[in-house]
């Protein structure tokens, strides 16, 4: 079939085109990625399915808002390259985002052919682009701009920060990047696992920032190694940028929670990505031995499933998601939760724990739950879920993970009084420019929204960039212009 | 990288390091700790700050080797280096005049509470410091524990050198003795800051314990460091370390603390086993 010719009745009878994985038995003994991505083939196939609306409605469903149509169309004439250009153009990170944007809710959820058919898998075609240009070595430095004399301060080095960096670098600023942790890259390192966001693409990503001059500085914990204030005016930053996320794990303050075997998804999933625990015991940290037994995550989003498929992989005997409503509220992405049940993660839907129970040692021992059912819808229109008369049971466990969502973490705040916060921690900004009550301080990604999406988080970091920079060198100073 | 500048052995297997870390010498306070990793692959280990030079750009630790990460660090020598340490972190000890403070030290717990003996002191308080170790070999910083001492105190179980017993006898002895006590700081293995803890309770003296539970990134993020104080979840990194002794729950803390015994274990045997065949080689 030629792009040219083909007409929209015969892009509408092919049929989605798979993405390719790893076979789900032999996936659950190892950590490596399970989709194995398009090959130019399929790649081609696929966009040949988009019928180039002449309202492309798609591009309002991304909320960086890529010139989808004619990426895609560039994939369907084979310029893989002029296809990865003209993305970037919108998005720095790909790569990235074709993997982990919740695609069936955004840009895919509005594809006009979604409504008969199944819509153009946008998501494959942006991973495979991205991947192209990188295995073939096409993956160029942008140009920097002559040096402005001005600094700016990027607090932690997740996507909000590591966008922001990037558009501010090419403008000609000097960046440095403040991460508390040891490694680079925020939850793209230490939450995302291998096998959904192998940690390389990550890596080629803060090399491609470092060849462009940003400077990163690790184990520096904001508001304690240093404040904001001394950034300012000790350190002669002419603006700061805050991208530190929501790194304080909830949990659901039931009895029994500080169990020794109760942990959070971020403790878990830290052991295992940051400190590579699953290597132990090359590595020294060691993580929960989940060989052989029972594993419970509580939680629907996709963290919990995330943290449920690690513990297969470590080898569970048993490991189970359990969460309080049904699938159609699970947070999670749909492929996520398609992955988890091909791997042979077990779910116990509208389960509500109540306690956790534990030996003498204080070891876990199983968990007690109530089951639920869907009664009358709520104010937001969801059926709540309320328990069932004397349906407690109890549930053998060894390990439990909790994956309920993260609040703000209060150190800027407390360190940094001038900076104004909502009730839930979060920081206060000009949604239009990212500013925060403090003079040159902006914030962006999940510091601002809560905890919320990768593209988000890098949209905020692009806001940002592009006010302090019209802040910094007067009104809109060359920014377009690339 | 960051180097190290000394390292000396204050008694068999503790060990006295200071390493370049200037934004931490510059900003630290009594109480604090830094979070290490020794090698690419180690593991984060909290160590208190024992305490610092912000000219020199330095801090100072003081080291116990228990298992494989802290013996590792042990190994090594001025001019080395290790991969990280990041700092100041948790909440500084809460200093004022309380009138008459003890400070009590069990084995490395003594080198823990140095430096908030320093700031109780220089806060005007009249400190009084016991310092207990299973025996004499293993007293460490007795000179520096004294200088800032009104009275100072060394407690053996063995008896090997100064008081006979626990420190706990000792806290009692002076407590009978019907002299006034406003503050009492503890810090030690579990069992003995549960003790003091027990032995001050029935008189309300203001008692304060700094915990150490597992810590994985020391700021706040993974909760693996989470305590039961009062009945409720603190997160000892951020919240803690140091909380009030009457109100913690030390049998969670020491069942939590158990939980990756047999991998430790494990590491620890690695460890010295490729060291054995390193000395052969
Ligand atoms: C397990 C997991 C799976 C997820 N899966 C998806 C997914 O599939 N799709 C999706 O779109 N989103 C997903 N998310 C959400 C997404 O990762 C976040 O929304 C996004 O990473 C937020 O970016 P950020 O830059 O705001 O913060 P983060 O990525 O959290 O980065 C913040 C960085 O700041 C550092 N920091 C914190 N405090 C300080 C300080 N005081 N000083 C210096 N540095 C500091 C942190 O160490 C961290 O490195 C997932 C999240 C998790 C935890
Ligand atoms: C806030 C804080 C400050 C500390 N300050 C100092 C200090 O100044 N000097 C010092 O020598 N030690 C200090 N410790 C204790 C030190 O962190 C542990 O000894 C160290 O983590 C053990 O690591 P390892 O790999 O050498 O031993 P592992 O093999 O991990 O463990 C060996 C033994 O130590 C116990 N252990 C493991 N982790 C900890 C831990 N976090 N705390 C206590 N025991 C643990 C294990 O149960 C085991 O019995 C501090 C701990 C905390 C939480
Ligand atoms: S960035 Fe995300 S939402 Fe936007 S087009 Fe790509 S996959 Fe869709
Ligand atoms: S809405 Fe769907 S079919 Fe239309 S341009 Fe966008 S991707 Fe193509
Ligand atoms: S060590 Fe992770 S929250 Fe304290």
């Amino acid at each position: 079939m030629n792009e040219k010719t083909i007409s929209n009745k015969e892009r509408l009878a092919i049929p989605r085109q798979k993405m390719p994985a790893q076979d789900p038995n032999e996936r659950v003994t190892n950590f490596r990625e399970v989709n194995l991505g398009y090959t130019p083939e399929l790649a081609r196939m696929e966009a040949l399915r988009c019928i180039q609306c002449k309202d492309p409605v798609c591009i309002a469903g991304c909320p960086v808002n890529i010139k989808i149509d004619q990426f895609i169309k560039m994939v369907a004439d084979g310029d893989f390259l002029g296809a990865a250009k003209k993305i970037k153009e919108d998005n720095v990170l790909p790569a990235i985002c074709g993997r982990v944007c919740p695609q069936e809710d955004q840009c895919e959820k509005v594809c006009v052919i979604g409504k008969k058919h199944e819509p153009v898998a946008i998501g494959h075609l942006e991973r495979f682009v991205a991947d192209y240009e990188r295995q073939t070595g096409h993956v160029e430095i942008p140009e920097v701009k002559p040096p402005t004399g001005k600094k700016i301060a990027i607090i932690g080095s997740g996507p909000a920060g590591l966008s922001c960096a990037n558009d501010l670098v090419r403008l000609g600023h000097e960046i440095v990047v403040f991460e508390a942790l040891h490694e680079l890259g925020g939850v793209l390192m230490y939450g995302i696992p291998e096998f959904r966001l192998p940690k390389e693409i990550v890596r080629q990503e803060l090399d491609g920032l470092k060849q462009m001059g940003v400077s990163f500085q690790t184990n520096v914990v904001v508001g304690r190694s240093v404040t904001i204030d001394e950034l300012i005016e000790e350190e002669g930053f002419n603006a700061v940028f805050i991208g530190v996320g929501a790194g304080l794990p909830w949990f659901m303050g039931i009895p029994g929670e500080n169990l020794a075997g109760v942990l959070s998804a971020n403790e878990f999933l830290t052991r295992v990505n940051l400190m590579k625990a699953y290597d132990f015991p090359e590595s020294d940290t060691p993580v929960f031995q989940c060989k052989n037994r029972n594993i419970a995550v509580f939680g629907g989003g996709n963290t919990a499933m995330d943290a449920v498929r690690t513990a297969k992989r470590l080898g569970a005997e048993h490991a189970y998601i359990i969460y309080r409503r049904s699938e159609a509220e699970m947070p999670a992405r749909h492929e996520e939760i398609h992955h988890a049940k091909e791997e042979g993660v077990e779910f116990l839907l509208l389960m509500n724990p109540i306690a956790f129970i534990g030996n003498d040692q204080q070891q876990l021992t199983g968990v007690r739950c109530l089951r639920m059912e869907l009664g009358e819808p709520d104010d937001s229109g969801r059926r709540r879920p309320v328990p069932i008369e004397g349906s407690e049971f109890l549930l053998p466990l060894d390990m439990a993970v909790i994956s309920i969502g993260n609040g703000s973490n209060p150190l800027i705040k407390q360190t940094t009084p001038d900076i104004e916060v909502s009730k839930r921690d979060t920081v206060v900004v000009d949604i239009n420019t990212m500013a925060t009550s403090k003079n040159m301080v902006y914030a962006g990604g999940d510091i601002v929204t809560g905890g919320a999406t990768v593209i988000l988080a890098m949209g905020a970091g692009r806001t940002a960039a592009k006010a302090i920079h019209e802040k910094l060198m007067g009104e809109s100073h060359g920014f377009d212009e690339w | 990288m960051y180097t190290i500048v000394s390292a000396i052995f204050l008694a068999e297997n503790i060990k006295k390091i200071e390493i370049e870390a200037p934004r931490i010498a510059k900003k630290r306070k009594a109480g604090q700790f830094v979070m290490i990793r020794v090698s690419e692959t180690g593991e984060r280990v909290p160590l208190t700050i024992a305490d610092a030079d912000p000219e020199k750009g330095t801090i100072t630790l003081i080291v116990q080797g228990m298992g494989k990460s802290t013996r590792e660090l042990n190994q090594k020598k001025a001019g080395d280096s290790i991969s990280d340490i990041v700092g100041p972190l948790g909440t500084p000890s809460h200093i004022e005049n309380f009138g008459t403070a003890i400070s009590i030290g069990g084995g490395v717990g003594t080198a823990i509470a140095y430096p908030t003996a320093v700031a109780l002191k220089e806060a005007g308080n009249y400190v009084i410091t016991i310092n207990g170790a299973r025996s004499k070999e293993l007293v460490v910083l007795e000179h520096e524990m004294q200088a800032v001492s009104d009275e100072a105190y060394i407690t053996t179980d063995d008896g090997s050198y100064g008081f006979h017993g626990f420190v706990t006898q000792k806290l009692q002895e002076l407590i009978d003795s019907g002299r006034r006590i406003d503050y009492v700081l503890a810090i030690g293995p579990i069992p003995m800051m549960k003790a003091v803890a027990e032995v001050t309770r029935p008189y309300n003296i203001k008692t304060v314990v700094s915990l150490n539970p597992i810590m994985i990134d020391g700021t706040g993020m993974c909760g693996g460091c989470r305590v039961t104080v009062d009945n409720q979840i603190k997160f000892a990194c951020v919240d803690g370390p140091e909380f009030d002794a009457h109100l913690v729950d030390f049998k969670n803390l020491s069942d939590r603390n158990r939980v990756y015994l047999p991998e430790e274990k494990k590491s620890e045997e690695a460890f010295t086993h490729k060291c054995r065949i390193e000395k052969q080689g």
